[in-house]
């Protein structure tokens, strides 16, 4: 990878964490309403995985989607605006964090029924399909979406219809505050590819080029072998499940332990010891960043509501 | 005018769209090397192949979630869901994604999808299996509720709601297949969304749809011999509901009934009458009664499941009262 791509990957993550940060802050004022799930901790990930794919591959992913939203290159302006619910948003404000989606940025949403859009990401792909093009829809959820019927409904008629679909878990330990082993019958979520004949492989998620070289490796055999992949990478959120959780079901020992392995910190190390860029220039671009999210927030703050004329718009299409 | 049943007219509606626009397929449970478990896409698998025309699992939320996003990407996928009893297992699909996602994103995705399904009681198949539960459906925004009572229409609106932009359930009834009726001949299409008056009458309005269209028909019928002319409003979608044709025929006869195949509670009835009595209250010379499905589990004894269909004799009964 070149050095101005690895620097935008650095960019990226950056800008994620501080989305959040001052997306937190916003909630806590009351800016924000309904449910907010943070990404901190998981930005390696998305990063990654969206940094593989080509232009004409789709995104879809549930309802922690601020990170997937900022990688597909939906600006910072419009997941603010969304977050407080402006007329400016992607969805209009009518869909709030959980809703973010862009067509023209091949992102196909934020999707906040757990597990609910693993079958639409087979459709999008039967779609691809049936237009005889071999774009990949890359769909990612939680762990905890394993454990559900369209999981296994999806997973079997990906692999039935030969559908280009890479189907990526993000193992973050828990679904909602039930951890992995109370709730999923196997541990290694990739073992639930086997049982349909699929190719798997689990990977650790905290080095964004750790997920970038499995990402790719993951998406020529989709795109080679007209099959669905099942990638597991193994990550962790370092804030609640969502906004206000009170986080009883874990140890703030086991949180310490996985923000030593903080993503960006791992990656701004990689940066400075490879010599890709100072110390300085990282500086430099978390200033940018910075500056970009202030701006973000007063594009948002200033934008107009939706009107109530809006209430009755895109019911139908028709 | 050439008359046809009603499995031909879907049929023929479902081969005309997919002859005119390559965007549209077909999936679902034994749609094709089968032939459609109401073999109503017979001689469709060896006509357009596999592609178009997909055998899926069992599985029902694979199916409209692949009919969904392959919808999001602009083909006109039509998905048969075998029985309208099977579509609870897939009840997000239909109500909470395609229902929501045009709003829910801002109109950035688009719906153009049909699902097709088989509804009602009266084949003896026991109380799973023989619901008439359109109103449970009609009650969400988003999404489109179309159940037509006559081969014309079956046919002139599932041309249209493939056409559409938007998702829409369709509703056929399982007893309805061999009825027969005038179908145009050529290319034709009826607006969703619009009721229509089958039967002109100036003593009473029975507002009704598909099933219960053709046991109001015959009840009508009855009801001239004796002298009373009933007026027949077809609601043939029940979302969105067009009740200007209710309204309008209400306003001459002051009395009406509301025959469904459904459950009286919380039904398309109570819909209709609440509208009537909101908007019409001048005009009602009798209470509105309603005409529905008593209030059990459909049993499968054939004595006990026709006991607690509505039958003709319940409708004349009906009428007869909103008359005295």
């Amino acid at each position: 990878m070149k050095k101005e791509q690895l620097l935008d990957l650095y960019r990226q993550m950056v800008l994620i964490r501080r989305v959040e940060e001052r997306g937190m802050e916003l909630y806590q004022a009351g800016k924000i309403g309904g449910f907010m799930h943070l990404y901190i901790g998981q930005e390696a990930v998305s990063t990654g995985l969206i940094a593989a794919r080509e232009d004409r591959d789709r995104v879809i992913t549930a309802y922690r989607d601020h990170g997937v939203a900022l990688n597909c290159g939906i600006s910072a302006d419009e997941v603010m605006a969304e977050l407080l619910g402006k007329a400016t948003g992607m969805s209009k404000g009518k869909g709030g964090s959980m809703h973010m989606a862009d067509t023209s940025k091949n992102m196909w949403g934020g999707h906040a029924i757990v597990g609910g859009h693993l079958p639409i990401a087979a459709g999008l792909a039967v779609g691809d399909q049936y237009a005889k093009n071999d774009n990949i829809t890359i769909c990612m959820f939680g762990d905890g979406a394993t454990n559900i019927g369209y999981f296994h409904e999806a997973l079997n008629l990906s692999k039935t219809w030969g559908l280009r679909v890479l189907w990526v878990c993000e193992n973050n330990q828990y679904g909602m505050g039930t951890a992995v082993e109370r709730a999923s019958a196997v541990t290694e979520i990739r073992q639930k590819a086997d049982g349909y004949g699929m190719k798997s492989r689990r990977i650790e998620g905290m080095d964004v080029m750790t997920v970038y070289e499995a990402a790719k490796e993951a998406l020529d055999f989709v795109r080679k072998e007209a099959q669905p992949y099942f990638l597991e990478i193994d990550t962790y959120r370092y804030e609640g499940h969502s906004m206000g959780d009170p986080e009883r079901y874990r140890k703030s020992d086991e949180v310490k332990k996985w923000r030593e392995e903080d993503p960006i910190g791992i990656f701004n190390k990689y940066l400075i010891e490879k010599k890709t860029a100072t110390r300085k220039a990282l500086e430099e671009i978390e200033a940018a960043v910075e500056d970009e999210v202030a701006k973000a927030i007063e594009f948002a703050e200033t934008s107009p509501e939706p009107t109530l004329e809006d209430l009755y718009a895109n019911i139908y299409a028709d | 005018m050439a008359k046809i049943t009603m499995r031909e007219a879907i049929s023929q509606a479902l081969m005309e769209e997919m002859d005119l626009d390559p965007a549209v397929f077909i999936l679902g449970e034994e749609v094709g090397v089968w032939g459609g478990s109401y073999a109503v896409t017979k001689g469709f698998y060896d006509k357009y192949g596999p592609e178009r025309v997909k055998d899926t699992p069992i599985a029902e939320n694979a199916i409209l979630g692949a009919a969904i996003g392959a919808a999001m990407v602009g083909q006109r996928p039509v998905a048969e869901i075998m029985t309208i009893n099977f579509a609870f297992s897939a009840m997000d699909y239909i109500v909470n994604q395609a229902a929501k996602l045009h709003y829910m994103f801002g109109g950035q995705f688009t719906i153009p999808m049909v699902i097709r399904t088989v509804g009602g009681g009266g084949r003896q198949l026991g109380a799973t299996h023989s619901q008439t539960p359109d109103a449970v459906f009609a009650h969400f925004p988003g999404l489109k509720v179309v159940s037509p009572g006559t081969p014309a229409d079956a046919k002139g609106l599932l041309k249209s709601a493939i056409r559409s932009n938007d998702p829409i359930l369709f509703i056929e009834h399982a007893t309805m297949y061999q009825v027969r009726g005038e179908v145009p001949e050529g290319e034709y299409t009826i607006p969703i969304g619009k009721s229509k008056i089958q039967r002109e009458g100036k003593d009473l309005t029975i507002v009704t749809y598909c099933k219960g269209l053709e046991l109001s028909m015959k009840a009508a019928d009855q009801l001239a011999k004796e002298g009373v002319e009933a007026e027949i409003v077809d609601l043939r979608t029940l979302r969105p509901l067009d009740m200007e044709p209710v309204f309008e025929s209400f306003k001459k006869t002051n009395r009406a009934i509301v025959v469904e195949e459904g459950w009286k509670s919380y039904g398309v009835g109570s819909e209709i009458v609440s509208r009537i009595y909101e908007e019409a209250f001048d005009y009602v010379d009798a209470p509105i009664l309603r005409v529905a499905q008593k209030e059990v589990p459909l049993p499968y004894n054939r004595t006990l499941e026709q006991a607690a269909l509505p039958q003709v004799p319940d409708i004349i009964a009906a009428a007869k009262e909103v008359l005295k």
